[in-house]
């Protein structure tokens, strides 16, 4: 059985390489609680700079990867840390993921805008220079590879144990206050572990670019694995986050070697972390509710019903005058961000309100899309059917999620969005395999201008909606339950499945959407809603403003602009993500965006209502205790 | 008077959680080597007048001066290598460390951790006996005797305690008061805040009340206690 024991090499190396990232990201989240999404980018763009410095540049290969991985990723993780630390600490999960998530939309558009893309390749160490195993070929740097993860797990796992300041990191979970009055540095403490964290991803892309390649999106998402990975071992356990690693190498090296390579399952292959993040998620034990936390978010305010009529009539008249002065091609930009505007209005009840963030809303459209076309009719029915297909499937993912919370669910929601790309929107009652679908028009209304008019009927309808929402007294719980799970849990208030009709409830809204954004395409693809464009989308709507009518329109608008803007300045690639990624990560603590400044330019006052607790960083005064 | 300059000492100091003021104007001060029993009822200040006092919060107005310098602006860990040790209130050790870990955590105070384990499991072998086992599966006594240890061991100058009493036996808070009283003879000079009074005043070489945030009585023992029973309407004491 040479084939199979290649395929247990390759699996090996390839869980090694998983291996090295996970236990990065395992001591940056137990050493800071921030679970940092942006983990994979960081190995991607030192990877690219690895072939930079090493391929283009042509330094020595010993030198460049003691520069990346011994100095730049360190400080650069350092830096991150000090970011990420002096907005975060004690922020709220949504919080520490929008902010990383951020970074890694920033770090894409980084990478994209100093390198834009062609092929490179990066060879691997020692290239040529093989070893013959019991039939199966074995390189040097596979050896490397699976050397480095036995390093890297020895190594991590003698700092914990056995050096002090290893043990003051573990000690900076529990207590970082109380570390302070030991006398230990504890923000040097976190600058470290951030240090040796990036170090860990640098080293894992670079040993990973030969067999992933050198690309901006598989790199990033390589860390999916690294999460399965670090998930399986409870974000804590080094020993399990390894076997988690090396198990997860194994089965998709399988999958590589006996799946069929044609067909629906050929998706299977890449689903595979997705599917074992989701397996370690659901079995993983779960940490209790934190009892005690009451985070009040100042809220915006909530504009009456007559007021709130007035601005959506205002809108739509100004979508008529736009319709019928403007050139066909300014009217579809516009239907467009109208189109973008509901589907941040859907991720209000969630996040907004609720609290909960998902990482792949545009599924949801996507959903919604498929819905329309393949019912192929134009009655406005089938808005509503998509609504409903969405919303059906948007509970589908709550009912496994019911026992996840915070960062746990809002990896779910990676996980789900992933096997949605990779499996099912691929398969024939979808897309096809790297196929588009036809999707007729709402009403026939095939006017550029008419089509504008109907998509701003329809973000007002459901601004409206989503606005009576918040009125009632469902809208109440949302905030009581995101404020302090614990005290609703304790007053009664049934956590779970309010949680999976707010997801139902967001999902339909956006496959709604999804049904109005096939209409105006006509033709779509599942490129159109793949995972990598929920993440800008997310940003943008917390930017602008998660938690308002007003904040919507302004992130759907920003969400159609941004793109225009940046084909405008080829010269930066990736300018688009940079601009997002940079504007999240320092906006991304305060969930009413942009959209409160605004308010507060108009002078209203906010609601007194809400305890006036910030969100994220707490006041000089009050060090931790 | 006739006394020593005291180590600690606060001098009209302010404090606030954001625009609430919680220390009105606090002055206090320990003297080399003696034991002062800071008393008060629920919410007067007392943690938060220590979190001043260990740089863990700033004073909005006054000073903190320790041995005779300025230290309002020196964070707490700076503090605390410079020898003041503060025990906080609640839980006081790592709990996912071992008992070992979290006593060889404490040398960063500036002590070696040979040292400092060798102390610690002279004068409590118990906990030596629990050397591997995880500090948060110790009991509540044990746990305290951890904290203490770290004070003992690390030899500080100055040793803030709050609330060392919470929730344990009397016989234990009468081991651990013994342990203050022996560290003082020592030439250590300690703040503890208790809001049951006895086995403090017992040790104590003075005694201060807080309540509201301002300090209404300070005194020998003997005469504040005389006074606690009027002052606060606890009537613990
Ligand atoms: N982190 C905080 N934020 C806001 N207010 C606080 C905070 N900590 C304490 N307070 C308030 O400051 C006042 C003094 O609190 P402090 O903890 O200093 O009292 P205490 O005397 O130690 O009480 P106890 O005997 O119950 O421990 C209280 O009214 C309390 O509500
Ligand atoms: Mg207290």
């Amino acid at each position: 059985m040479g084939g199979f024991l290649a395929l247990t090499i390759l699996g090996l190396v390839t869980g090694a390489g998983y291996a090295v990232a996970a236990g990065g990201l395992v001591l940056t989240y137990s050493t800071s609680r921030v679970f940092n999404v942006a983990h994979g980018a960081i190995g991607m763009v030192m990877a690219f700079l690895y072939w930079e410095l090493s391929v283009n540049q042509g330094l020595p290969v010993w030198l460049t990867l003691l520069l990346v991985v011994g100095v730049v990723a360190p400080v650069l993780g350092a830096v991150v840390e000090r970011i990420m630390m002096r907005q975060l600490a004690d922020a709220p999960v949504g919080a520490t993921l929008v902010v990383t998530v951020g970074l890694l939309v920033m770090l894409i558009g980084v990478a994209q805008a100093i390198w834009p893309s062609t092929a490179r390749t990066v060879p691997p160490f020692f290239a040529g220079s093989d070893l013959k195993l019991g039939g199966a070929v074995v390189s040097v740097h596979d050896l490397i590879t699976i050397a480095a993860a036995i390093v890297a797990a020895a190594a991590l796992y003698g700092l914990l144990t056995f050096t002090r300041v290893g043990i003051a990191m573990r000690a900076a979970v529990d207590n970082r206050g109380l570390l302070a009055l030991y006398g230990a540095r504890t923000s040097m403490l976190s600058a470290m572990s951030w240090g040796i964290g990036a170090a860990l991803a640098a080293l894992a892309g670079i040993l990973l670019t030969p067999v992933v390649g050198l690309s901006y999106h598989d790199l990033t998402l390589l860390v999916m694995s690294a999460y399965a990975a670090a998930v399986a071992g409870r974000l804590l356990s080094l020993p399990w986050t390894f076997v988690g690693a090396l198990l997860l190498g194994l089965s998709q090296s399988y999958a590589v070697g006996y799946l069929p390579t044609t067909g629906a399952l050929s998706g299977l292959r890449a689903a595979i972390p997705a599917l074992f993040l989701f397996a370690a998620l659901l079995l993983a034990p779960q940490a209790q509710l934190r009892v005690g936390q009451i985070r009040g978010i100042r809220g915006v305010p909530v504009p009456g019903l007559l007021r709130a009529l007035g601005f959506g009539a205002l809108a739509i008249g100004a979508a008529a005058v736009a319709a019928y002065a403007l050139p066909g091609t300014t009217s579809d930009r516009l239907s467009l961000g109208f189109i973008y505007g509901i589907v941040m209005l859907s991720l209000v009840p969630l996040t907004g309100y609720g609290g909960y963030v998902s990482l792949a809303q545009l599924t949801f459209v996507g959903v919604g899309a498929i819905t329309v076309a393949r019912l192929g009719t134009a009655s406005p029915l089938a808005l509503l059917a998509a609504a409903g297909a969405a919303a059906l499937v948007g509970a589908l993912v709550a009912l496994p999620a019911l026992r996840l919370q915070g960062l746990y669910l809002a990896l779910s929601t990676l996980a789900f969005g992933l096997l949605m790309d990779k499996l099912v929107f691929q398969a024939s009652f979808a897309f096809g395999f790297n196929g588009s679908l036809a999707v007729p028009r709402i009403l026939g209304l095939d006017a550029q201008s008419h089509y504008l008019i109907l998509t701003a009927v329809a973000f007002v309808g459901v601004g409206l909606g989503v606005l009576a929402l918040r009125r009632s007294r469902y809208g109440r719980y949302l905030i009581a339950m995101r404020d302090s799970p614990a005290g609703c849990a304790t007053l009664g208030l049934n956590l779970r499945w309010t949680r999976v009709r707010i997801f139902a409830l967001s999902a339909g809204i956006a496959g709604f959407a999804g049904g109005l954004f096939g209409g105006l395409r006509q033709t779509v693809a599942a490129t159109d809603f793949q995972l990598f464009n929920s993440l800008p989308l997310l940003l943008l709507a917390v930017v602008a403003g998660v938690t308002s009518v007003t904040g919507s329109l302004l992130g759907g608008m920003l969400l159609m602009l941004l793109p225009v803007l940046a084909s405008e300045v080829p010269a930066v690639g990736g300018l688009a993500f940079l601009v997002i990624g940079v504007a999240s990560v320092g906006l991304g603590r305060d969930p009413n965006g942009l959209a409160s400044r605004l308010f507060a330019l108009g002078r209203w006052r906010p609601p007194s209502s809400f305890p006036s607790v910030r969100l994220g960083r707490a006041s000089r005064g009050e060090a931790a205790s | 008077m006739k006394r020593r300059q005291p180590i600690l000492e606060l001098i009209d100091v302010h404090a606030a959680y954001g625009r609430i003021e919680v220390l009105h104007g606090v002055d206090l001060a320990v003297p080399v080597g003696e034991v002062v029993a800071l008393l008060g009822p629920n919410g007067a200040g007392k943690t938060t007048l220590l979190k001043v006092a260990s740089g863990q919060m700033k004073a909005t107005r006054g000073h903190v001066h320790i041995g005779g310098s300025h230290v309002n602006e020196v964070s707490a860990d700076a503090m605390a290598r410079a020898g003041l040790c503060t025990i906080p209130e609640g839980r006081s050790v790592f709990p996912n460390l071992t008992v070992t870990e979290n006593l060889r955590l404490a040398s960063y105070a500036g002590a070696p951790a040979e040292r400092i384990l060798q102390i610690a499991f002279e004068r409590f072998p118990r906990l030596r006996q629990r050397a591997g086992q995880l500090a948060g599966s110790l009991s509540g006594g044990e746990q305290q005797m951890l904290a203490m240890a770290r004070a003992l061991s690390t030899e500080p100058a100055v040793l803030l305690v709050d609330e060392l009493s919470m929730g344990l036996a009397p016989l234990i808070v009468q081991e651990l008061y013994d342990i203050i009283a022996a560290l003082a003879a020592t030439g250590v000079s300690i703040l503890v805040v208790e809001q049951f009074a006895d086995a403090a005043l017992a040790v104590a070489h003075r005694a201060a009340v807080l309540v509201h945030g301002r300090v209404v009585a300070y005194g020998k023992p003997d005469d504040v206690a005389d006074e606690l029973s009027t002052l606060y309407l606890g009537g613990a004491a």
